[in-house]
């Protein structure tokens, strides 16, 4: 079985209306620019470790786009630009990468669960959410993502395969980049596509360039679509590529070749969409220059937002462990509300 | 002699067990190529090929499921745990096949695997990766539990586990692993797996705990020898199996004991040696055994936070003192 990548940028085409396309560009420009300012943030010591995802906006802007408003999505660790495009404020992602507690409220309305760290836990809980829609008879679609390597653990082949047998409203969104840290795609399987595997669930695979946002976001519209009318779930797989390094603690030159890594630039998603919408005259330097000055504007607010969130608190180790707090957390949690010091709590 | 750091020692084991026996292999997320996220295993690939040094998926069930195979197949694996929060996914291999081989074929199949995983806090790690799991390793019947302080132990005790015939679980602390130094004897060596140190002699109490603890453990001692307090320094280095005779030694002669580790305090490994403790030498206590530990509760993924749940000296000190005033 060979699959056909979905592609439109390449062959000169330009399926979306203009607002559509724009608000696509939008949501990439000001994930890319978020990306760019976290990782300045981090060198300053002013962020922790980070995750970037710079090059793959068009694959996380994509798929969040295409869902509807009452739609969720449970994300992994690199996919900040998926849960900007959520509408996760800004001030609150920057507090979340660092590790900051009330960074991982996330505010109500916005439905997004808060990103796991441990790889392709999150896939069968997504197909657990989606089914708790249905019995609620709202039937909200769940998008969830995972990287190439994340597709090698079990919990996700079991994931797949629940969301297949219930025919859960999931999209399976697998941000191929080619690498899990240093090991790369060819160490992870045996197929070309991981979406070849679809067809062994029971469900459509679709293989998308991941660096093309109108091929992910139509794709993703119809899945979504498939997904709403009851059709079940779709693995949608983005062949996409990581600029950066694995986080901000990695050095990829270890495992990489400067040429690759300037072979995907090349194919860097914002610069090709918004190539096709200055070809198209809905797009110039001076409204890109405007655009800079609203991120930038719009951060820096954000920024100091962040920045005077209190300090936290000591007893908030022990805080929201269980909906009650037992006696270990409460023995805690009063003494250090009463001032007391560690050293005299035990 | 070198001077080497806990990475630079096992990284020395490995090298010289790849070297002395065919049978073993290294394996896990990213030790080849990358040579691990820690650098342990560094330029081992080059060294000995991609057969016997190679990435495996990103699969922990897997990576055990794997390992226990080439096992009972006569080879000797050493699978790296990238972190030891990400040993979860493995639970199952470790708790239903690892541990229980030898028992369910009544002798006739050990698994002699070694699986190493980097464990515990104070280097503000991101969520689940400064997890201790040690007792929930350590209440898995068939395995052994090994966790190093120093990288001249550390060195002889891995090569001890790749000889030693079944499971073993060797536990290495991150915040340890470039952070402490040490004369490391060159060429092979190993030492014997379940003998506690005492790193430390002392009347008035005795401290007892393991791998990233001890360090806290020596400052607390080397504060209270300036206010004119000696105490015992005990570093367990094998939970399982537990020295129970050097461990109740060194209470019997102090009569008041102090625990530490940085997991949860609730059924953490501490709490087992308190109740060694209780069971073979009430007669000499003096005091209720008391314990320094993290608090029930998720290790803290905040880093502003995270020094108000990792033990430290100053509440090791403030125990010695309930124990020593009792
Ligand atoms: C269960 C688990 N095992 C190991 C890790 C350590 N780890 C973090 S990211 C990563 C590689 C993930 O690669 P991939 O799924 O391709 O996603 P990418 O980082 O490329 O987006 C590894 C091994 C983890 N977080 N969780």
């Amino acid at each position: 079985m060979k699959l056909k990548v979905v592609r439109y940028l390449d062959r000169g085409e330009f399926p979306l209306g203009a607002e559509e396309a724009l608000a696509l560009y939008r949501a990439m420009r000001r994930a890319r620019f978020f990306d760019e300012k976290a990782l300045t943030l981090q060198r300053q010591g002013r962020l922790g470790v980070y995750a970037p995802f710079m090059g793959q906006e068009a694959a996380q802007v994509g798929v969040a786009l295409a869902l509807g408003e009452g739609d969720w999505v449970v994300p992994s660790y690199r996919e900040s630009a998926l849960l900007l495009a959520r509408g996760l404020p800004i001030h609150t992602l920057i507090l979340y990468w660092r590790a900051h507690p009330a960074g991982w409220r996330f505010p109500e309305g916005v439905r997004a669960v808060n990103p796991y760290i441990p790889i392709a836990t999150q896939i069968p809980q997504a197909v657990g959410l989606a089914l708790a829609g249905r019995y609620r008879g709202e039937e909200w679609v769940v998008a969830t993502s995972i990287g190439d390597g994340g597709t090698s653990e079990g919990d996700f082949h079991e994931g797949l395969n629940f969301a297949a047998v219930f025919r859960a409203p999931v999209v399976f969104l697998v941000q191929n980049n080619g690498y899990a840290i240093s090991v790369p795609k060819s160490r992870q399987m045996r197929v070309d596509y991981i979406a070849q595997r679809a067809e062994g669930y029971g469900m459509p695979g679709v293989v998308v360039d991941g660096n093309d946002a109108f091929a992910v976001y139509l794709e993703a519209k119809k899945a979504v679509e498939r997904a709403r009318k009851g059709e079940g779930p779709t693995l949608l797989e983005a062949l996409t590529y990581r600029l950066a390094p694995h986080t901000t603690s990695d050095d990829p030159s270890r495992y990489r070749s400067k040429e690759e890594e300037e072979a995907w630039r090349q194919k860097d998603p914002v610069l090709r969409l918004r190539k096709a919408l200055e070809d198209k005259g809905l797009w110039d330097e001076e409204r890109e220059k405007a655009l800079l000055e609203e991120l930038e504007e719009e951060f820096g607010r954000e920024l100091s937002l962040a920045d005077s969130a209190p300090e936290p608190r000591p007893e908030e180790i022990v805080e929201h462990v269980y909906a009650e707090m037992g006696p270990d957390q409460k023995r805690v949690w009063e003494a250090l509300r009463r001032g007391l010091h560690l050293e005299e709590v035990g | 002699m070198r001077v080497l750091n806990l990475v630079q020692a096992i990284h020395e084991a490995l090298d010289l067990a790849l070297a002395r026996d065919e049978r073993v292999l290294v394996f896990g997320e990213d030790v080849g190529r990358l040579g691990g996220v820690f650098r342990v295993t560094e330029g081992l690939q080059t060294k000995y090929g991609e057969d016997r040094v190679f990435d495996t998926p990103l699969a922990e069930s897997g990576i055990l499921g794997l390992a226990i195979g080439l096992a009972m197949g006569g080879m000797r694996p050493v699978a790296e745990i990238q972190f030891a929060g990400f040993l979860y996914p493995a639970l199952d291999q470790i708790l239903s096949h690892l541990g229980r081989w030898r028992h369910r074929s009544r002798g006739r199949v050990g698994l002699p695997v070694v699986v190493r995983a980097p464990y515990g806090g104070g280097v503000h790690t991101p969520e689940q990766h400064a997890d201790s799991p040690e007792a929930i390793l350590g209440h898995t019947p068939g395995v052994k539990v090994v966790i190093p302080s120093s990288p001249e132990r550390a060195k002889g005790l891995l090569l001890a586990a790749l000889e030693d015939p079944d499971p073993v679980f060797f536990l290495e602390a991150i915040k340890l692993y470039r952070g402490v130094r040490a004369e490391v004897p060159e060429g092979y060596y190993t030492l014997p797996l379940g003998k506690a140190r005492i790193l430390r002699e002392g009347k008035a109490a005795t401290l007892i705990g393991y791998g990233g603890m001890v360090e806290v453990m020596l400052e607390a001692a080397e504060v209270a020898a300036r206010e004119g307090v000696e105490v015992m320094v005990v570093d367990l280095e094998t939970l399982v199996p537990l020295d129970e005779d050097t461990l109740l030694a060194a209470v019997r002669e102090t009569g008041r004991a102090v625990v530490v580790y940085e997991a949860m305090r609730t059924g953490g490994f501490g709490a087992e040696i308190a109740a060694r403790i209780a069971e073979g030498a009430i007669d000499y206590l003096q005091a209720p055994v008391v314990r320094v530990a993290g608090y029930d509760a998720p290790y803290p993924p905040f880093s502003a936070v995270e020094h108000f749940y990792r033990p430290n000296a100053k509440r090791v000190l403030a125990a010695l003192r309930r124990v020593l005033r009792y």
